[in-house]
């Protein structure tokens, strides 16, 4: 009997990511997702730019790589020309929260019956580690190398707050892979967010804290330490926003 | 073989391209060759507006036109810019209850016309365009008067179908008002 | 056939892409292009057609390369600084061979400019729409009849060769009108789309489309390959108009308005006995280099008549490989050249006869 098994939506491609990783996790929860809808032959993936950029390789569903923050107008189009289609992003937070701020805000906006996994590690790790929207105060990264100074480098973007200020998104939610126990929580919020599209209920985001234990210059083990001490309390982890939430769809 | 190239100009609002449409839908129906190409820029009312119609025998060139046979001054501005410009011989005509000059040119045929006044006496102001329209049918054989309603159809919009008929009317008081006008309408 | 009827130029575009197969326009309002999404505003949602108003060019363009992901035909439009916006989306539609239609309707630059008409973004049609080693096929229609036809050809060509097809116009052509005769249907061709990303139904491979290609020697082999195809359109695609060469001394290059507002000025030179006539290139890339090549064994000078600053001139010096003088006529900034601007300078070239300044 066999007991665990890589899901159907997953390819034989091995990964490319470091050690530690937490990429490796969410990518399974989406593919696991997929696998548990049934929906993989009819799923368009939108691949961004940063660490996650091959993940074209490794989802089994037809793939398309957009240009770096450009997922959301991409996966817009796909999945006007392609309504009965599931369409998904997978975008990290420099290619979400920076370059492609207007596109989140917009599609967001829109209500556009799409599922974006945005996945939070505070840092640019394809590049080598520079400052990312998301780098907390006085996080030291290559471009922020005294620490953020809130002064001249500003403040964090809280994605799932920022989007909770529209009337468009349908499902907001913000989780972590830290531990066991929060893996099964990201996987549920993932599994909702394609269920919503799937049920054509609209705009579905789900921000994942994450880990990136080569840039932040820890083990993997301090990296999951690091996010719960230092990210989960200036992100909250919740749902912001469920439009069909039973509660009448209460607002964090 | 022949070609007419007209110049409407004057405010926005005072139906300029509206004129110059309704004329290339005309030649359009005379089964000419016709272009039309309007100013364009921030849509202002009150503001200067100009539109270039060609009407041919033969194939189109260039749809900007330098030297005029036909020109229609809705306002002074318009008239300052294109007197200069009419082709000699060519026709000018001149909005006269806006405009309180007179042409300088001698070698071009000039009609005053108080467009505004003759539209208003026949119960809409705004149409001082179809007096001058009107007038300019009534001494010219470039275009046909035989199909204007035909092509006030095609370019009116929906929503202004019931102008239709005081259109026509005040078409046909710049053109009984214009010179040898008469036996055309027989 | 229908009735001949009249339009703008902006509204020819839209009605032949529509009833050219495309039921996706993804744009961004900007002057004088406006017409073309207005148009598309009113028509998809009657004819089961997607419109769309993204946040920016940017935005657009990437909506455009999604939908051309799944296939369908797909069109953008805007003016030159929406152009340049779009220019990354271009290098990636190219990076992955997608068929898609952009539209240029060109206007005064650099920067915001004005919204006159131009032509000076003709160097960034033809040799720099993005970065990388691509091109488009660029079309430049003369009247709002090739409006639509090159329209229709366009997503013709696009599918054909899997590229960008551009409609390179100017404000003039975009705002004026003139009778169109439009077939009911100029969807000609189909043509199979394996590559398209649809699902996989779990009855193949999953389809990746992607630009990312980190070993040079697999990068340079797809360059390789891309220009091997683009060899091809270079030999089939370049399109054309001759206007009294028979004879002609004097060889005006000239595409789009300009070429319109030249033959006038052609016509009045020739009641004056000089003989001069026009090559009006229609595609401007792959560029029509064999009629001027030819030409310039024949004629003693070429004008290059163009709205921007020299920028068609050095295609025509390429081609006709200097054998004879090239002089420019210009007018820019939003300023057209008119019959008796180019008239001007055809004489006083005659009167240089054909010897080098």
């Amino acid at each position: 009997m066999i007991v665990f098994q890589k899901p159907h939506a997953l390819t034989d491609v091995p990964f490319h990511y470091c050690p530690g990783c937490t990429h490796g996790i969410i990518h399974r929860l989406v593919a696991e997702a997929i696998d548990k809808l049934g929906v993989e032959g009819r799923t368009v993936g939108v691949a961004s730019v940063g660490c996650s950029v091959m993940s074209y390789d490794y989802f089994n569903c037809d793939m398309v790589e957009a240009a770096h923050g450009r997922a959301p107008a991409v996966a817009t189009g796909i999945k006007r020309a392609l309504p009965e289609n599931i369409v998904f992003t997978y975008q990290g937070d420099g290619d979400l929260a920076a370059i492609g701020t207007a596109e989140t805000v917009h599609a967001a906006a829109r209500g556009e019956n799409i599922t974006i996994i945005f996945v939070n590690n505070a840092i640019y790790g394809m590049t080598g580690g520079q400052m990312a929207p998301t780098s907390l105060p006085g996080q030291i990264t290559q471009t922020s190398p005294y620490g953020r100074d809130v002064k001249t480098q500003g403040y964090p973007v809280k994605v799932c707050e920022l989007l909770s200020g529209l009337d468009g998104p349908t499902y907001l939610e913000r989780v972590s892979v830290d531990s066991p126990q929060a893996v099964k929580n990201a996987g549920r919020a993932i599994l909702k967010a394609f269920t919503n599209q799937v049920e054509g209920k609209g705009f579905s985001l789900v921000e994942v804290l994450s880990t990136c234990p080569t840039n932040w210059g820890m083990t993997p083990v301090e990296s999951l330490e690091w996010c719960r001490e230092n990210m989960i309390p200036y992100y909250p982890l919740g749902v912001y926003r469920d439009k069909f939430a039973e509660n009448g769809g209460g607002e964090k | 073989m022949s070609t007419t190239k007209i110049i409407i100009a004057g405010f926005g609002g005072q139906g300029i391209l509206f004129t110059g449409k309704l004329m290339t839908y005309q030649g359009l129906l005379d089964g000419k060759y016709v272009s039309w190409l309007p100013s364009y820029g921030p849509e202002v009312r009150g503001g200067t507006c100009n539109c270039s119609v060609i009407i041919s025998d033969e194939p189109i060139g260039s749809p900007i036109i330098d030297n005029p046979d036909i020109v229609i001054a809705m306002n002074r501005p318009s008239l300052d810019k294109y007197e200069p410009r009419v082709a000699k011989g060519g026709k000018l005509f001149v909005e006269s209850s806006l405009i309180d000059r007179k042409a300088e040119r001698t070698d071009i045929t000039v009609y005053y016309v108080p467009a505004t006044e003759i539209a208003n006496e026949n119960g809409d102001n705004r149409l001082g365009n179809m007096v001058m329209h009107g007038k300019v049918l009534s001494v010219t054989d470039a275009i046909s008067f035989d199909n204007v309603r035909q092509a006030i159809e095609k370019v009116i919009s929906a929503r202004h179908r019931d102008l239709l008929d005081i259109n026509m009317k005040i078409l046909a008081a710049g053109y009984s008002g214009g010179q040898a006008a008469a036996s055309r309408f027989a | 056939m229908s009735e001949k009827v009249l339009m703008k130029g902006n509204e020819a575009i839209a009605e032949a892409a529509i009833r050219s197969g495309c039921r996706y326009y993804l744009g961004y309002p900007i002057t004088p292009q406006t017409e073309v999404a207005a148009y598309m505003a009113k028509k998809m949602p009657k004819i089961g057609g997607v419109f769309m108003q993204a946040e920016s060019e940017i935005s657009a363009v990437n909506m455009v390369y999604g939908v051309a992901a799944t296939g369908k035909r797909c069109m953008t439009s805007s003016s030159s600084p929406g152009i340049s916006l779009k220019c990354e989306g271009l290098s990636y539609l190219a990076a992955c061979d997608l068929p898609s239609v952009v539209v240029n309707v060109q206007r005064g630059g650099p920067g915001l400019g004005g919204i006159q008409p131009s032509q000076s973004d003709y160097f960034q049609a033809t040799k720099g729409s993005g970065h990388g080693d691509f091109r488009m096929i660029v079309l430049a229609p003369s009247s709002v009849q090739e409006m639509a036809d090159l329209t229709s050809l366009a997503f013709d060509l696009a599918d054909k060769y899997r590229m960008t097809s551009m409609v390179l116009a100017d404000g003039t052509i975009g705002q004026m009108m003139e009778p169109v005769e439009l077939k009911d249907d100029m969807h000609e061709t189909h043509y199979d789309k394996p590559w398209a990303c649809t699902g996989t139904k779990m009855e193949r491979e999953h389809n990746i489309i992607n630009s990312l290609i980190l070993k040079p020697e697999i990068l340079e082999q797809l360059n390789l390959d891309r220009y091997e195809k683009y060899k091809v359109v270079e030999e089939n695609e370049p399109r054309y108009e001759e206007f009294m060469m028979e004879d002609a001394d004097i060889c005006i290059v000239a595409f789009g308005i300009a070429s319109r507002v030249s033959k006038s000025a052609i016509v009045e030179a020739r009641k004056q006995g000089i003989k001069v006539g026009l090559i009006r290139p229609i595609t401007l890339w792959p560029f029509p280099e064999e009629p001027i090549r030819i030409a310039a064994d024949k004629v003693k000078s070429f004008i290059s008549v163009e709205l921007s600053m020299g920028q068609l001139i050095y295609d025509v010096k390429l081609a006709s490989q200097c054998k004879k003088p090239v002089y420019l006529c210009s007018r820019v900034g939003g300023m057209i050249t008119s019959p008796d601007y180019v008239l001007k300078k055809i004489i006083e070239v005659n009167n240089l006869g054909g010897a080098s300044v």
